[in-house]
């Protein structure tokens, strides 16, 4: 093993543009989605800085971007949705973390298949370069929305886009390649090279997460893949898959795009649910409560995805009866996705909790997705959605969901592996007062955005003032509250960008394991080189045995030997290793 | 990079790790088909009209497409056989044998399609021709790629390298035998 680690040494010494843009080590696959997911965020970021200020000032020239025309805001609002969808969530907390923290946390050298690897993240950038390649083409980016309904989106007499609605469903498609690609190299590699000794109850609960979230990615995207090629035919052919006048169908592209948009929630929900456990568990020195109840509602979770889909549907005109069916299944998800929950709860309860910046962002994590999950019990009920839906309760209830997710999940994990992906620390100061200034900000977004929704304000609208009931002053200094937040929070991400950046080069060293904490990464050197670990480890225990009993040291990494197993333990080794 | 990581060739659920990937791929092969076929399958059902249109494909062409490519199956596991003797040159010629096979499919496809877009049956011509072209189009591509694979397969197979590919390469090549069973009854025997 030593040998191998020299051989994978050697290797070190490659050319810049072949290291970083040629790569197969995981771990620079890592950093390549890490940084391209969060150049694009600057991307969505200003996207939304300019319509939202559209919507507090209609018609006035924006600061740095001048006026802005109602195609233009249908442009930026998809672009929005799409980027931090597609190419912010998915590719940092999926692919970034997937890529840095599988292997690490497996104990292995790379992926199984380093190359399918490499590939996935060069078709992953250039589906983001057509992405933004679509602003700068002759009537803009796509302004169909990021659902893309038909027939908006399949004719460019109604987007007003011909050639950003046709970017962007190939853009959308090569995405969906890049991470099948991902996919299949995460899942493989969980399923068949884990360390010596390590049964599939001792993998960490971020690995299982992001497993999972592959499999239901792998088993939902297909038939958006082949709606996204009707799709494209309908643009640029003129077929009529989705077009009722040759008898086609459009509510046809909401089954095909909700049945892989609906476990997509959750695609990106179990990574970050994934890096919050590590978190929580780290910084409340306790073994996490009901380990294996957590992997078992995170699949179960994953199967019921699958049967809710047709929620988003409920004005759409689809039978009442399937109303009344998915209204059942939807409520259904919410209580795994609350056992998860309270099961985090439960670790806390009597934790010796350390408040550091990671922590502070995963107890924010639980606590406004948990108002996200609520307010999603009104929208999965078809009666009350049906007065809700399209409204900003919508869009108010989706970024409960959505900036937890994709926001507060990538503060969390960023700035709790910080030390192990660059091997210095960040600063705790600095890392906090960005952490107040966006949580207090990133309420001050939503909740008047809840409030003017349920009073009926329709989402996708370009200037609320054109609408005599809209247009009454309390509304208006709602939205303007609302996108004054917005400015506020946008002002504070600079702190964390000079934070990331100062701390890579002047933050103090991290050492191997600055947490204290049991997993595997914890395990190699920071940054971890070229093949990760001098020597591959054995593994002897699950990965959150804290404050045992009868130890000096409140941790236990998974690679120290000692100690016997649990009955239990026996049992599950005797299964899976068998 | 030159090496195989080790983690390659660990093997914790005593599957071979590339015909596991395989198997993966194919999970997620299975719901682009699953969905384009259901949309269509959804769709005929709701338009009667539909066997009016699927009268013009020729049934005979097509069971011609389904015995050749069955066939270039049987070549591939015969393929796998002879590599798991050890015999790489014959599991190689085996391997292009099927690819003669994905040949002669595509070019009776292409006269096919040349014929139909002769007479009028084009893409936009009515949803059902819109979903012949697609659906077979989209297996026409699966069928190309595995000859593209096979091909270099078959390559590296002949200097008895890596014999495990064969297997793997067969199992795609089953998968898209699959699919065209199901295409097959869907888009021409249904009338």
């Amino acid at each position: 093993m030593i040998a191998g680690y020299a051989t994978h040494a050697a290797h070190r010494d490659e050319g810049l543009i072949k290291k970083y843009l040629w790569s197969t080590d995981h771990k620079i696959i890592a950093m390549q989605y890490l940084f391209t997911g969060m150049l694009m965020a600057l991307i969505g970021g200003f996207t939304v800085y300019v319509f939202r200020m559209q919507l507090a000032f209609p018609g006035q020239p924006v600061p740095l971007f001048g006026r802005v025309s109602a195609a233009t805001y249908n442009s930026l609002v998809t672009m929005h949705g799409t980027i931090m969808i597609f190419w912010v969530a998915m590719p940092v907390l999926l692919a970034a973390f997937g890529n840095f923290l599988i292997p690490l946390m497996l104990g292995c050298d790379d992926m199984v298949f380093p190359k399918v690897n490499r590939l996935s993240y060069q078709v992953f950038l250039l589906s983001a370069i057509v992405l933004v390649a679509s602003f700068f083409v002759p009537h803009g980016a796509f302004g169909g929305a990021w659902t893309a309904y038909p027939p908006l989106s399949a004719r460019s007499t109604y987007n007003l886009t011909p050639y950003g609605s046709t970017l962007w469903v190939i853009a959308v498609a090569l995405e969906f390649a890049a991470f099948l690609l991902g996919g299949v190299n995460f899942v493989t590699t969980a399923m068949n090279s884990r360390a010596p000794g390590m049964t599939m109850f001792d993998v960490p609960l971020v690995v299982w997460m992001i497993v999972i979230a592959s499999v239901l990615f792998m088993a939902s995207v297909g038939p958006l893949l082949a709606g996204a090629v009707m799709l494209l035919l309908d643009q640029t052919l003129g077929t009529g898959f989705y077009d009722p006048a040759t008898g086609g169908d459009p509510v046809l592209w909401q089954h095909l795009f909700w049945f892989f948009g609906h476990p997509e929630v959750y695609v990106v929900l179990l990574p970050a649910m994934g890096i919050v456990a590590e978190v929580i568990a780290v910084f409340s020195r306790k073994k996490i409560f009901g380990y294996k109840t957590i992997v078992y509602t995170a699949v179960a979770t994953g199967v019921i995805s699958f049967f809710v889909w047709a929620h988003h549907q409920f004005i759409a005109g689809i039978d009442p009866r399937m109303a009344s069916l998915f209204t059942v299944t939807t409520l259904i998800i919410s209580v795994p996705i609350a056992e998860m929950v309270f099961l985090y709860i439960a670790t806390l309860y009597g934790g010796s909790i350390t408040l550091t910046t990671p922590m502070l962002w995963a107890l924010s994590f639980i606590a406004e997705f948990m108002i996200g999950g609520v307010t999603g019990i009104f929208l999965g009920a078809a009666g009350s959605d049906i007065y809700l839906h399209d409204t900003y309760f919508v869009l108010a209830h989706f970024h409960y969901t959505f900036f937890p997710i994709a926001i507060i999940g990538t503060f969390t994990g960023v700035t709790f592996w910080f030390p192990k992906m660059f091997g210095r620390m960040m600063s705790e100061r600095l890392g906090k007062i960005h952490f107040w200034g966006t949580i207090i900000a990133f309420n001050f977004i939503f909740i008047p955005l809840f409030i003017t929704g349920a009073a009926g304000d329709q989402r996708r609208v370009y200037n609320h003032l054109g609408f005599p009931d809209l247009a009454t002053p309390w509304r208006q200094d709602l939205r303007i509250v609302a996108t004054m937040a917005l400015v506020t929070m946008l002002a504070f991400q600079p702190i964390f960008i000079f934070n990331f950046i100062r701390s890579m080069f002047k933050g103090a060293l991290a050492g191997a394991n600055p947490w204290r904490a049991n997993t595997l990464e914890w395990l190699a050197p920071s940054p971890p080189p070229h093949g990760n670990f001098a020597e591959l480890p054995v593994v002897y225990r699950g990965p959150y045995e804290y404050s045992a009993e009868d130890r000096e040291e409140d941790f236990w990494p998974q690679h120290i030997p000692g100690g016997m197993p649990t009955p239990a333990e026996t049992a599950v080794h005797g299964q899976w290793q068998a | 990079m030159s090496s195989t990581p080790i983690a390659t060739t660990r093997n914790v659920m005593d599957v071979p790790t590339g015909r596991l990937a395989v198997w993966w791929v194919l999970a997620s092969e299975i719901v682009i088909f699953g969905g384009l076929l259901s949309s269509y399958v959804m769709m005929r059902l709701r338009h009667g009209a539909w066997a009016e249109q699927a009268a013009h494909t020729n049934t005979w062409v097509g069971a011609f497409n389904t015995l050749v490519l069955l066939t270039s199956s049987l070549s591939a596991v015969l393929a796998h056989h002879a590599a798991e003797r050890g015999d790489g040159p014959r599991a190689a010629t085996l391997l292009r044998y099927t690819i003669l096979g994905g040949g002669i499919f595509v070019l009776v496809k292409s006269f096919e399609w040349t014929h139909e877009i002769e007479q009028g049956f084009t893409i936009t011509s009515s949803l059902f021709w819109s979903f012949y072209y697609t659906a077979a189009g989209l297996h026409a591509a699966h069928v190309i790629a595995g000859m593209v694979i096979m091909f270099i397969v078959a390559r590296t197979a002949a200097r008895n390298e890596a014999l495990h590919r064969v297997e793997n390469i067969g199992i795609y090549w089953h998968f898209v035998d699959v699919v065209w069973i199901f295409l097959f009854p869907l888009l021409y025997i249904a009338k």
